[in-house]
């Protein structure tokens, strides 16, 4: 139990961690950006406003002190402000998540998966080809900036060949619908973005695994597997696998993070109108609250992942539920 | 894990602090990854330092076709205002590489503090440092970094400050580590007996037993910052005045110049911040091999400690 206590108090801090350095950024930076942001927000009911001016730090005619607690306490009954065109900052979030839901979600399970069985099968025959050519190979592109694995692959497949288009979500005049033509324009679209982050992320685990995997292999439980006569893809997946698999469940919510940075360039660079997108928007529009509620969402995604994987970790591992 | 970190403990100080600069030139030349890293960064470093030399022109001279293809005039084409880009290319090195390197330096010596400090007290210091790293760690970067930026005026100057406070933790962790090995060795023990002060123990005591380790650290943060720098200037958060490989992709975006035909403005400078990233990476690749040939199969051991530690904290 004092694993999950352990991990449940790092959660709570750096939950409190992202909101208070939320609070103070725009206190502590040279320049009157908020002000200067706020001044030109119209149309906002009184309320909003004033909800703005103390996370801001703009004409809060109270103690900081006070104005953090009611800011901390709009934060916990998800009052995350308003956007520059009075939008709440969450509503805007939520009609863009499914977007990047879609892309990251399903890019970083492939990169896993990839990343995983590739470390699986170069550290059980560790020493040969496999083993010589895989992983490094695998780290050495996820070393490639996500720009320009997204550039590369526009000029030649948007650009060049003309086979995929340039960027969006899905065709201009389409009507969205559960239609086989519309789903299939939806992952037409997908496809070039979600290559490049599956191209740049898969490496991000392969060195995790395979090292957690020979070292999994020498133990003499897999030994075990191995006298009883089992079939190797047995005593490879159900003996060694599951076990070495455990450490990379943290690992990959850790580079969720990673992985959410990435999509938000490739977003731009794509024009496809997730999260990240949103968030570049903001950027041009220098639309303050919004920026932070992306950077709060962005913190919480990760956390809740890191923590789903720590209770994995703990029911599939007895050890971390005894020490 | 731990015998690693008593095979790390016990090679640091016999082999890393003899280490002359003949002999690590000999091992970098002997090394295919290291020499071919060693190659481009100092390729690199020579653009940086004489780019007159080499471009054919100045980098903002709007004197030419706009737009013009790729042609032995204009290696790479002119963008769309009517510059070389093949010169903007070669005068951006230089700023392109300061910055990688400036902050990468500040990065290393924080984390080094960091991690060691937090280290060598341990207690509740090892706890509150370790609580503010694994929080760092977890923090989502890149929107962070924008956050951050948003709330700077545009320039190199910000970018490193905001780079500097986001890049330190992963480091700091691995040299916490480090220091964890080297706690209660003898010297540290006589260091403590003579009455040494805690800031000389880490400085002269501890940090030179991690020299191997710190050049490894600042080579990871190299990689890491080339990429970040040029992803906050590629999202218009750079000055886009000043030459950067990611101004320059900026610039290209914002002139949509993959679509107008004008492929090497945005393909230029994106190739070669993934060049100069490999570069480090290569030579990084190559450190624990030229360090410690004789501890290979530790080294793999080592590798996936450091792994682990940015993977899983």
């Amino acid at each position: 139990m004092r694993y999950l206590t352990r991990r449940i108090g790092l959660f709570l801090v750096t939950l409190w961690a992202a909101l208070t350095v939320n609070f103070i950024i725009p206190r502590v930076m040279p320049g009157n950006e908020a002000q200067a942001v706020l001044g030109t927000f119209r149309n906002i009911n009184p309320a909003a406003l004033h909800a703005l001016q103390i996370q801001f730090g703009v004409n809060a005619h109270q103690s900081v002190l006070s104005s953090y607690f009611e800011y901390l306490g709009n934060c916990l009954t998800g009052q995350f402000g308003v956007t520059a065109q009075g939008v709440p900052v969450m509503s805007e979030i939520g009609s863009k998540l499914p977007w990047t839901l879609g892309l990251v979600g399903v890019t970083t399970v492939i990169a896993f998966l990839i990343g995983t069985l590739a470390g699986v099968a170069s550290a059980w025959y560790r020493g040969g080809r496999l083993d010589a050519i895989l992983p490094p190979a695998l780290f050495i592109v996820s070393t490639i900036p996500v720009f320009f694995v997204g550039l590369l692959l526009i000029y030649v497949f948007a650009v060049k060949l003309n086979w995929l288009p340039l960027g969006g979500n899905y065709s201009v005049g389409a009507t969205p619908s559960f239609s086989a033509s519309f789903i299939w324009d939806v992952l037409k679209h997908a496809l070039l973005p979600a290559l490049s982050l599956v191209i740049v992320t898969s490496g991000l685990w392969v060195y995790s695994m395979r090292n957690n995997m020979i070292t999994t292999i020498a133990e003499d439980y897999v030994k075990t597997g191995r006298a009883k006569g089992l079939p190797t893809r047995r005593v490879m997946f159900g003996y060694a696998g599951r076990n070495a698999i455990l450490p990379n469940l943290t690992g990959f919510a850790m580079q969720l993070g990673y992985v959410l940075g990435g999509a938000i360039v490739i977003e731009y660079l794509f024009s496809y109108p997730g999260l990240g997108y949103l968030f570049y928007t903001a950027t041009t529009d220098h639309d303050l609250p919004l920026m932070q509620g992306l950077f709060l969402f962005y913190t919480l995604a990760v956390l809740v992942c890191v923590l789903i994987a720590d209770l994995l970790t703990a029911v599939l591992d007895p050890r971390t539920r005894e020490a | 894990m731990a015998v690693t970190d008593i095979s790390l403990a016990e090679h640091a100080p016999d082999v890393e602090v003899t280490g002359a600069p003949a002999r690590f030139l000999r091992a970098v030349l002997g090394n295919k990854k290291a020499a071919a890293g060693a190659v481009i960064l100092l390729v690199m470093v020579f653009v940086a330092a004489f780019p007159g030399l080499i471009a054919p022109d100045s980098p903002h001279a709007t004197i030419y076709a706009q737009d013009a293809a790729p042609s032995s005039a204009h290696l790479l084409g002119t963008t769309q205002l009517g510059e070389d880009v093949f010169s903007q290319l070669i005068w951006s090195t230089r700023l392109t590489l300061l910055v990688t390197l400036v902050v990468s330096v500040i990065a290393t010596f924080i984390s080094m503090i960091v991690g060691v400090t937090a280290a060598y007290f341990g207690g509740i210091t090892d706890r509150t440092l370790t609580v503010i790293i694994d929080v760092f760690l977890i923090l989502p970067v890149l929107p962070l970094l924008i956050l951050l930026a948003a709330y700077l005026p545009p320039g190199v100057t910000s970018l490193s400050i905001v780079l500097i406070i986001t890049s330190w933790a992963f480091q700091a962790r691995q040299l916490r580590s480090q220091g964890l090995s080297v706690r209660n060795r003898d010297f540290l023990v006589a260091a403590r007996a003579r009455g040494e002060r805690g800031i000389y123990i880490i400085l002269v005591e501890i940090v030179p037993t991690m020299s191997s380790l710190l050049a490894a650290s600042f080579l990871a943060l190299c990689v890491y910052i080339v990429g970040f720098a040029a992803a906050l200037q590629f999202l218009g958060l750079g000055n886009s005045g000043q030459l950067m490989w990611g101004t320059m992709l900026y610039n290209a975006q914002q002139a949509a110049a993959l679509e107008a035909g004008n492929a090497w403005w945005a393909l230029g400078p994106g190739a070669a911040v993934a060049l100069l990233g490999a570069g480090f990476a290569l030579l990084n690749y190559a450190f624990d091999e030229i360090g410690n040939p004789a501890l290979r199969p530790v080294r793999k051991r080592r590798r996936s400690r450091r792994r682990r530690g940015r993977a899983a904290a």
